[in-house]
C-alpha cells in the first residue's frame, strides 16, 4: 500500500511542469494582454483617422463594436439558436 | 519555349500511374507531379489555347488570362502541400481521387466553353466523393450519400442553364453571363449550390468532416473556390451577391459558436470565408474582385493549415471534439504553433495573411457607401476571431487537460504545416508579392495606422469580450450534440417519405392478403355451395336444441362440430364432384346453345335473308 502511493507520488512528480501548468505564466499573459488592449487604445488618438463612415470617428468605435458583437454573438447562439437546433448525439440513426 | 499540355490533363492523366509506383518512387512522383504542373503552368502563354472542335461547337481547354492563371498558382501550390502532408497515406486510391479532385478543378478554371467546364464540373463531384468514402465508416458513407445526391442536384441545374443558355444564344462559350432570364438564372444556382449558399449550404458541414484526414484538405479547398472562380467570371457585379455573400459571412458563425466537431467548426468557417469572396464579387469593382481573389489565396493557405493542424490532431488522438480533446500543447507544441498561426491569419491579425486580403473587400463596400453590409462583414469578422481565432486552437491544445499524451505530428505533415505557416506569415508582412499576381493592378495599402489600430482594437476587445464571458460562466459550454441545419430538411424528409412508403406499402399487403383470403374462402365454398347453409342450419338447429330440447343438444353439436371441421380441414366434398357436376352443366349449356344455334339458323335466319 505504502509502496503504492510513493510510486504515484514518484509517477506525478516526473510529469514535466509544462508552460500553463505554472500559474505565474499565465498571470504574466493576461497582463501583456491588458497592455495590448491599452496600448491599441491610446493609439487611437495619436494617428491620423481615415474613414468612411461618420460613426468610425467615435472613440473607441472598434473596440466596443468588437465587444458588443462578441458578447451579441454568444448570447445569440446560447439561448437562441441552441435550444431550437441541440438535439443528442443519435438523432439521425 | 517548352511544349505545353492543358493544367487539367497532368493531374488527371499522372494519377493514372500512381497505383504502378511503390514505396519511395511513388512518394517522389506524387511530390514531383504538382511541380511538373507548375512548371507547365508558367510556360502556358496568355491567350486561348487548345481549341478542340466538338460536333458543332468549340471546346476550349486553354482560356489563360490573370484571372484563370492565379487560380491556377495557388490549386497547384496546396495540391503540392496537400501531398507532402498525405505522404504516409498508403491507399491509392485516395491518391488518384485527389490529383483528379485538383486536376478537374484546374479543368473548370481554364475552361473556356460551358460543355468542358461541365464536364470537369461533375468530376469535381465524383472525386470528391469518392475522399468522403474513403474514410469508410458508417457516417462517411451516408454523408457521402448526400453530398452525391446534392451535388448531382446542382450539377442537373446547371446543365439545364447551359442548354437553355446554348439555345438561346447558339454559342457554347465561357465569359461574363449575367442574371437575365431563365438559363442565367439556372446556371447561376447551379454555381450556388457548390458555393454553399445559405440554405444551400448544409452538404457541406454534413460531408466535410467525414472526410478523410488528408482528403479534407482537398475537400475545403477546391469545390467552393471553383464556385467562386466561375462566379468571379460570370456574374461580377451581380448585386444579389452583395446580399448572398453578406449573410454567408454571418450566419453560419452563430452554428459555429455551439459546434463540437471541430473539423463542423471549420466548415462553418469555410462557408464565412467564402462569404467574403462571394460579396466581393457582387460589389464587383476592381479592388473588390482583387480582395476576392486575394482572399481565395490566402484562405486556401490558412483554412489549409486549420485543417492539416485539425488532421493531425485527429490522426495522432482518433478525436476531433472540443469535449475530448484538451491540454495538447504539451505533447504537439509545434502543431500547437501552426494552428495558431492559422487562426492568427484567419482572424486577420496585423502582419497575417489574412489581414492584407479580408480588408480589402470591406474597403470596397466601404467605397461603395454599403453601410449595412460593412456593419455584417465586421461582425462576421468578430465571429471569425471566436470560432477560428480562439475555439479551434484554444480547445484543441489547451482548455482543460484531457490527459492526452501523444506523439507529435509526422514529419511530412509538420513540414507541410510550416510552409504553410510560412506563408501565411509572409505574405502578412510582405503583401506586395501577392498583390503583383491579382488580376486588377492593386492601389490599396492594408498597413495604414488606421487601419492596423482600429482592426487591433476590433480583434482584442472582442477576446476580451470571450476573456470576461469565460470567468464570467456565460461562455456556452461545449455540449455533446447533434446541431441541427438545413440537411434536416432532406435527411428528415427522406425518413418521412420513406415511412409515407413503407405505410402504402402496409396498406398494399394489407389489401391484398384481404382479398386472396376473400378469394381463397369463396373458392374453397364455392366447390361445395351447401357448406354454408348446411353450417348455418345446424347451428341454428343447434341454438333451438339447446333452450328447447336439451337432452339431444349434444346429439345437435355434434353434427354441428363435424360439419365446421369439414369446413376447416377442407374436405367435406370430394373434388371430384363438383368438377363432374361443373362438367356436366358446362355440357348442358353447350348442346342446349348449339340448339338454339340450329333453330336460329335454320327457321330465322332465312326469313331475314
Amino acid at each position: 500500500m505504502r509502496e503504492d502511493l510513493k510510486m504515484e507520488k514518484r509517477e506525478s512528480e516526473t510529469e514535466k511542469q509544462y508552460f500553463f501548468d505554472k500559474p505565474k505564466n499565465i498571470k504574466i499573459l493576461f497582463r501583456v494582454f491588458y497592455a495590448v488592449l491599452f496600448v491599441s487604445l491610446v493609439f487611437e488618438f495619436v494617428i491620423h483617422k481615415h474613414t468612411y463612415f461618420r460613426w468610425e470617428e467615435w472613440p473607441g468605435f472598434y473596440a466596443a463594436f468588437g465587444f458588443v458583437a462578441f458578447v451579441v454573438l454568444i448570447l445569440t447562439a446560447k439561448y437562441i439558436l441552441r435550444p431550437i437546433i441541440k438535439k443528442k448525439e443519435d438523432y439521425y440513426d | 519555349m517548352i511544349n505545353t499540355v492543358p493544367p487539367a490533363i497532368i493531374f488527371i492523366l499522372g494519377a493514372l500511374l500512381i497505383p504502378l509506383l511503390k514505396g519511395r518512387l511513388k512518394s517522389a512522383y506524387l511530390l514531383l507531379l504538382p511541380i511538373v504542373g507548375f512548371i507547365n503552368l508558367i510556360n502556358i502563354p496568355e491567350g486561348t489555347n487548345w481549341i478542340v472542335r466538338f460536333l458543332d461547337y468549340e471546346l476550349v481547354f486553354g482560356k489563360v488570362d490573370r484571372l484563370s492563371l492565379f487560380f491556377g498558382y495557388i490549386y497547384h501550390l496546396i495540391t503540392f502541400l496537400i501531398f507532402l502532408y498525405a505522404l504516409h497515406v498508403k491507399d491509392n486510391l485516395q491518391h488518384v481521387a485527389g490529383f483528379v479532385y485538383a486536376g478537374s478543378s484546374l479543368g473548370v478554371v481554364f475552361a473556356g466553353d460551358l460543355l468542358s467546364l461541365f464536364l470537369f464540373w461533375e468530376m469535381m463531384t465524383f472525386s470528391a466523393v469518392i475522399l468522403v468514402w474513403s474514410n469508410r465508416s458508417k457516417n462517411s458513407l451516408g454523408a457521402g450519400f448526400r453530398y452525391l445526391l446534392v451535388h448531382i442536384t446542382g450539377g442537373l441545374c446547371l446543365l439545364a442553364g447551359i442548354i437553355l443558355h446554348v439555345v438561346d444564344t447558339g454559342s457554347i462559350e465561357f465569359g461574363y453571363i449575367g442574371l437575365k432570364g431563365l438559363s442565367t438564372y439556372l446556371i447561376f444556382i447551379g454555381f450556388g449550390i457548390n458555393c454553399a449558399w445559405p440554405g444551400l449550404h448544409a452538404w457541406l458541414p454534413d460531408a466535410y468532416p467525414e472526410s478523410t484526414i488528408t482528403g479534407a484538405i482537398f475537400m475545403w479547398t477546391f469545390t467552393t473556390k471553383t464556385a467562386v472562380y466561375v462566379l468571379a467570371r460570370a456574374f461580377p457585379g451581380t448585386e444579389a451577391l452583395i446580399w448572398i455573400g453578406a449573410i454567408m459571412t454571418v450566419f453560419p458563425i452563430f452554428f459555429a459558436v455551439i459546434e463540437n466537431n471541430l473539423r463542423r467548426v471549420l466548415s462553418y468557417s469555410l462557408i464565412n470565408q467564402v462569404g467574403y469572396m462571394v460579396c466581393g464579387i457582387g460589389i464587383g469593382t476592381e479592388l473588390s474582385i482583387n480582395g476576392t481573389v486575394s482572399h481565395v489565396f490566402c484562405h486556401i493557405l490558412y483554412k489549409g493549415l486549420l485543417v492539416m493542424s485539425m488532421g493531425a490532431v485527429l490522426h495522432r488522438t482518433g478525436k476531433i471534439n472540443c469535449t475530448d480533446l484538451g491540454g495538447l500543447y504539451k505533447s504537439m507544441p509545434l502543431t500547437c504553433i501552426f494552428c495558431i498561426i492559422g487562426a492568427a491569419s484567419i482572424s486577420g491579425f496585423p502582419l497575417f495573411s489574412g489581414f492584407i486580403c479580408k480588408s480589402m473587400v470591406m474597403e470596397a463596400s466601404a467605397l461603395g457607401g454599403m453601410s449595412i453590409i460593412w456593419l455584417l462583414l465586421m461582425f462576421a469578422s468578430v465571429g471569425v476571431l471566436e470560432h477560428a481565432g480562439i475555439k479551434v486552437p484554444y480547445y484543441a491544445f489547451f482548455s482543460h487537460d484531457s490527459g492526452i499524451r501523444t506523439k507529435e505530428a509526422p514529419l511530412n505533415m509538420l513540414l507541410a504545416m510550416g510552409i504553410a505557416a510560412f506563408l501565411c506569415i509572409f505574405i502578412g508582412i510582405l503583401p506586395g508579392f501577392l498583390y503583383s499576381l491579382l488580376p486588377y493592378p492593386v492601389d490599396f495599402d492594408p498597413y495604414t495606422p488606421f487601419h492596423v489600430v482600429s482592426m487591433s482594437q476590433l480583434l482584442f476587445f472582442g477576446a476580451f469580450a470571450y476573456l470576461l464571458l469565460v470567468l464570467s460562466g456565460i461562455f456556452p459550454a461545449e455540449i455533446r450534440a447533434v446541431n441541427l441545419d438545413f440537411d434536416w430538411f432532406y435527411r428528415k424528409g427522406a425518413m418521412i417519405f420513406m415511412m409515407g412508403c413503407d405505410a402504402l406499402n402496409n396498406l398494399r399487403v394489407g389489401v391484398q392478403a384481404l382479398l386472396s383470403k376473400f378469394v381463397g374462402e369463396t373458392a374453397k365454398h364455392g366447390l361445395d355451395p351447401l357448406y354454408i347453409p348446411a353450417l348455418v342450419i345446424r347451428y341454428i338447429q343447434l341454438k333451438i336444441a339447446r333452450v328447447f330440447f336439451k337432452d339431444k343438444a349434444r346429439e345437435y353439436e355434434f353434427k354441428f362440430r363435424r360439419i365446421q371441421k369439414m369446413g376447416e380441414s377442407g374436405m367435406s366434398y370430394s373434388t371430384d364432384i363438383p368438377r363432374e357436376r361443373i362438367g356436366f352443366s358446362l355440357i348442358l349449356a353447350l348442346t342446349l346453345f348449339f340448339l338454339y344455334l340450329l333453330v336460329y339458323l335454320i327457321f330465322y335466319l332465312p326469313e331475314k335473308l
